[in-house]
């Protein structure tokens, strides 16, 4: 039996036959992360901010904690970190807000194939509202996204550049480093997309440079329901809060109010209180596990698989040179559902369909795809159930008749 | 296995490898309804011509897995020369049927019968429920 000294610590792995290759969706979550979050429910189940009792202290405590935790665990300042419902709702907010103020007519917004529906729907609207140009970074001949094809894009009427950091479909990492800094000569303000980033790679804002970046605390083992928007405080401080109530302003006057400074002022109503607590232990877990240990372990574990996987007949890969965790493929002359039944009935967790990712998929001139994803708590065990399960779908489609 | 053999039988293969009915017509005397999946892309339109309370013609187009393109196949074939209140019966008996609904047994639902082995599979459920879901709604619209 090999040794995973992470895996025995996710509950839902013990005595399980559950193969779970999807958690570039939803990563499983921690013994620590579950009671944390309960303890939560268990102890405490008051609201922050508000009542003077010693429980209500103590549940704003932990609440403010978490915030200390992901501005340290990304190197940002603890006020440009604002919590939302998930890394979508952080986008949203970016585009609906500070991009509806800032972005006039003929202005350029440069997005990619590769994003995740919530990466470049807000901004498509936001481009149709104000008479903007929506323009694709044209992707080379793997899919990637690269500088040099980003310098052919940006021009001086970009005014917004917003990128996948990992692509949750081909596993690409995008060099954002350099395309942040030629963005910058440019005057243009860069919001990336790190949720399938933050849980595989060490991401420093202030190194980066970046403006804006957006987590979903789920695929970094934390609770549903959480998500972060990192933005610069200058950012913060000139944007309008998109919801307006109770916790986010200072003073409220007949006909006018005034808002707290951010990151409040973007957290109005009951935030989700027990994920937001629960996403610190998320985030104490991977520190310890370091992130650079999880993801040469995730390597070996995806190059194991797809050394394997090539040279299965019958079967397309995708992404062939993925940098992180993803493999992304299809059996040639099965529709990705047909094939998933398969693998579901092999209790082998496979996501399939466009990953909320049609331009890609699109892209690639298919209809949909089969995703497997690894992740700290995956084996080498994992791998060979994928491909053995692989290789027996193939066989099970075409002695039903499906051909290649 | 037996489950997924279940899933797979050949009257389903069959059927998605030889479309029965399959294409459109431009005839504005056909009823035309387009169901989409977006979870998965399924993509499914269906045609019918009703003419004095009977299904004269159905037909189908689209893309998607092999249950959902067999499916619409086998519901051109099951629904044609029926009268619409039969059709919608046995739409309706089938849809119960693949979902795990209580449904009438006895009831000819003639080669659509053999998806009952989709109770098992709840996932796919939706694959083999949206070409009769469409058919139901042409009656709807048209019949």
């Amino acid at each position: 039996m090999e040794l995973n000294r992470w895996r025995q610590d996710f509950p839902q792995l013990k005595d399980n036959d559950l193969i779970y290759l999807d958690s570039a969706a939803s990563a499983l979550k921690p013994q620590t992360v579950i009671d944390t979050t309960m303890n939560y429910y268990r102890d405490l189940s008051v609201n922050i901010h508000r009542g003077i009792y010693d429980e209500a202290y103590e549940a704003t405590r932990l609440f403010e904690a978490t915030r200390e935790a992901v501005a340290s665990f990304i190197h940002a300042e603890v006020d440009e970190i604002i919590f939302t419902r998930g890394a979508t709702a952080a986008m949203n907010l970016v585009a609906l807000s500070f991009g509806m103020t800032n972005i006039q007519k003929d202005d350029e917004i440069i997005v990619s194939e590769l994003e995740h529906h919530s990466s470049v729907l807000p901004w498509q609207k936001v481009a149709t509202l104000k008479q903007a140009k929506l323009v694709y970074i044209p992707l080379d001949e793997n899919g990637r996204i690269t500088v040099e094809n980003f310098k052919k894009v940006l021009t001086n009427r970009t005014k917004i550049v917003a990128l996948t950091y990992i692509s949750n479909v081909m596993g690409y990492v995008t060099p954002i480093e350099a395309i942040i800094q030629l963005a910058h000569e440019k005057k243009a303000c860069v919001i990336v997309d790190a949720a399938q980033a933050a849980p595989h790679l060490k991401i420093d804002v202030k190194r980066l440079d970046v403006d804006f970046l957006a987590i979903a605390g789920h695929k970094m083992l934390g609770p549903t329901g959480v998500g972060v928007l990192y933005g610069k405080k200058a950012l913060l401080d000139a944007m309008e809060p998109l919801e307006l109530g109770g916790e986010m302003n200072e003073e409220v006057n007949l006909y006018h109010a005034i808002w707290k400074d951010a990151p409040y002022k973007f957290e109005s109503g009951t935030m989700p209180i027990a994920s937001v607590i629960g996403l610190k232990a998320a985030i104490e877990y991977l520190e310890k596990a370091d992130l650079v240990s999880v993801e040469n372990h995730v390597k070996k574990l995806r190059n194991y698989a797809f050394q394997q996987m090539k040279k299965i007949e019958g079967i397309k890969i995708y992404n062939p040179d993925a940098d992180s965790s993803i493999i992304a493929f299809n059996i040639t002359g099965v529709h990705p559902h047909d094939a998933a039944s398969f693998f579901a009935e092999h209790r082998v967790a496979l996501r399939a369909g466009h990953h909320c990712a049609q331009l890609i998929i699109k892209w690639l001139g298919i209809e949909a795809c089969l995703r497997a994803s690894f992740y700290l708590y995956n084996t080498y065990a994992d791998c060979d159930q994928l491909v053995q399960t692989t290789k027996a779908a193939v066989k099970f489609f075409r002695s039903v008749g499906f051909e290649g | 296995m037996e489950k997924l053999d279940n899933l797979y039988r050949e009257i389903i293969m069959e059927h998605y490898k030889n479309p029965r009915n399959k294409g459109l017509v431009d005839d504005p005397a056909y009823v035309t309804v387009h169901i989409k999946n977006p979870s998965c892309g399924d993509d499914i339109t269906i045609q019918s011509h009703f003419i004095n309370g009977k299904v004269i013609d159905c037909r189908h187009d689209g893309h998607g897995c092999s249950i959902c393109c067999s499916s619409a196949s086998v519901l051109t074939e099951t629904v044609i020369d029926k009268t619409v209140t039969e059709a919608e019966k046995l739409a309706d008996n089938y849809l119960k049927m693949v979902s795990n609904k209580p449904f009438d047994a006895f009831l000819d639902l003639e080669e659509a019968s053999v998806y009952s082995g989709v109770r098992q599979f709840p996932a796919r459920i939706k694959c083999a429920s949206i070409a009769w879901q469409a058919f139901l709604e042409t009656l709807k619209k048209g019949a």
